[in-house]
């Protein structure tokens, strides 16, 4: 498949208190922004364990984006600071694993801000674009093992 | 330097009489240690609170039947020691205990920790057929020599924290040439040189950390480097590691004897990950064939992503493991990754918070956008 056919599917993690109502913000605001996108609420990006990417990933999503509240901004205080230390783990084991690191991305939206949703959101899917169709993981051809 | 009691035995006797003198005197309640079980050679930890029972006791016994961590933390898992209890434990199985500990799934209090400077242990297979006493000989030798020891397991000839961190006495082992000969229990506290007062031997001051430790280490350093090699884990990628957890048989044993994984009810365990009969179709249309069960590799690398931070390297995952996956040495090499961003030794300090229990407002600005 061409890079410029591919249409990535990317799972979104968003938090409920800052990154949802930043999605929400855009769409009311009638911003458009590829729709490559399936979002889940989550509570906290502190509730991301990093098995639900890995498992994203295996279940066939090309790219995975967690999106939180910014520093200093969490709900529950830190958050958004431990989903980045366990983020920094995930990112080293995926390396190890041999999966690039950019489908796995990670940002922070406020509920203020639905143009950097959109902007996030184009910016990852042209991303995941470029790096092609996740193959490794589940797709390919007459694998049996997954 | 530090003070060392000396006794004129053999290494394992000096720390049998050190155990029995513990017990006689009341300074201990109980000892915790490796015992006979059977003629063959078979150990497993025991709790011993009558002296005359210490006669079956094999504390240096080079065999870890189960990581001593997780049975102290199942011991003090719902109240700590009331009365204090000497546990002699190896460096990795200390420092199992202390990463349990720091999960609340334990308490250190009335613990009196008695290690050594960790020569390795033989691999479990090895335990049934009475293998390793044959091997004990060559096994002392090759301690007094400080070498690295055949036929130990991998892990353990690559082991480079054989030093206990936080032990209050510590048995030198490691190129001591008169191990037969004569015990030199270091004291690192000062619980340990009051609950000694008054025992038959002399006290000396002397380093632990010899010439023969400092080669052995460097030794063992080479061993890790080739035994990551070996099995090419630096390129072995995501197709090399589908092929090797490929071979799961799905039994979860390593998941069992993984000191870290203290999870009693596992996420993979549950029938969360059983696949609905629409997955399977949905799949075999895209695949046009699939695994079953499903999610053997997706376990594998998810206890990875979940212990990598804590892996002491014990070795357990590996001495179980029906089908021969080298689970430990995956495990050392991711382990080692993740602990480095974070200059963290899982188990070395009991006050050093687990890295996902702390954090720093402004660090890892490179994983976000």
């Amino acid at each position: 498949m061409k890079t410029k056919d591919f249409e990535p599917k990317i799972m979104t993690f968003l938090c409920n208190w800052c990154s949802y109502a930043g999605a929400d913000l855009a769409g009311v605001s009638r911003l458009q922004y590829p729709t490559n996108t399936r979002v889940i609420r989550v509570p906290c990006s502190g509730r991301i364990d990093p098995l639900f990417i890995l498992k994203c990933l295996q279940d066939g999503y090309d790219g995975v984006l967690i999106s939180g509240c910014h520093p200093g901004d969490c709900h529950y205080i830190s958050g958004n600071y431990v989903a980045r230390r366990r983020f920094a783990i995930l990112k080293t084991a995926l390396e190890f694993m041999g999966i690039e690191p950019g489908r796995v991305q990670f940002s922070w939206v406020s509920a203020g801000e639905g143009e950097k949703f959109s902007q996030v959101i184009s910016k990852v899917t042209e991303a995941v674009k470029v790096l092609g169709p996740m193959r490794k993981l589940v797709k390919a051809a007459n694998s049996l093992v997954g | 330097m530090s003070s060392v009691l000396k006794l004129s035995r053999s290494a394992e006797e000096g720390l049998r009489e050190l155990l029995k003198f513990l017990l006689e005197k009341k300074r201990v309640k109980a000892v915790f240690t490796l015992c006979k079980i059977k003629k063959n050679g078979t150990v497993s930890y025991s709790l011993i609170t009558d002296a005359d029972m210490l006669k079956d006791a094999l504390p240096l016994f080079p065999l870890m039947p189960q990581n001593a961590g997780k049975l102290l933390s199942r011991l003090t898992l719902k109240e700590h020691l009331a009365e204090p209890i000497a546990a002699v434990v190896r460096p990795c199985e200390l420092r199992a205990f202390i990463e349990l500990v720091k999960r609340e799934q334990g308490s250190l209090e009335n613990f009196i920790f008695i290690s050594t400077t960790c020569p390795g242990t033989y691999p479990l297979e090895m335990s049934v057929n009475g293998d390793i006493s044959k091997k004990l000989p060559e096994y002392e030798e090759d301690v007094k020599k400080g070498n690295v020891i055949s036929d130990t397991r991998p892990i353990c000839k690559a082991c480079e924290h054989f030093m206990p961190y936080s032990a209050d006495m510590t048995v030198a082992l490691i190129g001591e040439k008169d191990i037969d000969k004569n015990c030199e229990i270091f004291l690192n506290t000062e619980k340990a040189e009051k609950l000694i007062e008054g025992m038959d031997g002399e006290l000396v001051e002397r380093e632990l950390e010899t010439e023969e430790v400092k080669n052995l280490r460097s030794k063992r350093q080479e061993e890790k480097r080739k035994l990551f090699e070996e099995i090419n884990v630096e390129g072995l990628g995501l197709s090399g590691l589908v092929e090797t957890f490929g071979r799961c048989i799905g039994c979860h044993g390593c998941s069992r004897v993984c000191p870290i994984c203290y999870c009693v009810l596992c996420d993979f365990d549950s029938r969360d990950y059983e696949n609905e009969p629409s997955t399977y179709e949905s799949e075999l249309k895209k695949r046009g064939g699939v695994r079953v069960p499903p999610n053997t590799v997706l376990y594998h690398l998810g206890r990875l992503t979940h212990v990598s931070v804590s892996c002491v390297g014990c070795g357990m995952c590996t001495d179980v493991c029906p089908a021969d996956i080298p689970l430990s040495t995956i495990f050392l090499k991711v382990g080692e990754e993740v602990q480095k961003i974070f200059n963290y030794i899982p188990g070395k300090d009991v006050e050093e918070a687990i890295p996902l229990n702390k954090f720093e407002k402004d660090e890892f600005t490179e994983v976000e956008d």
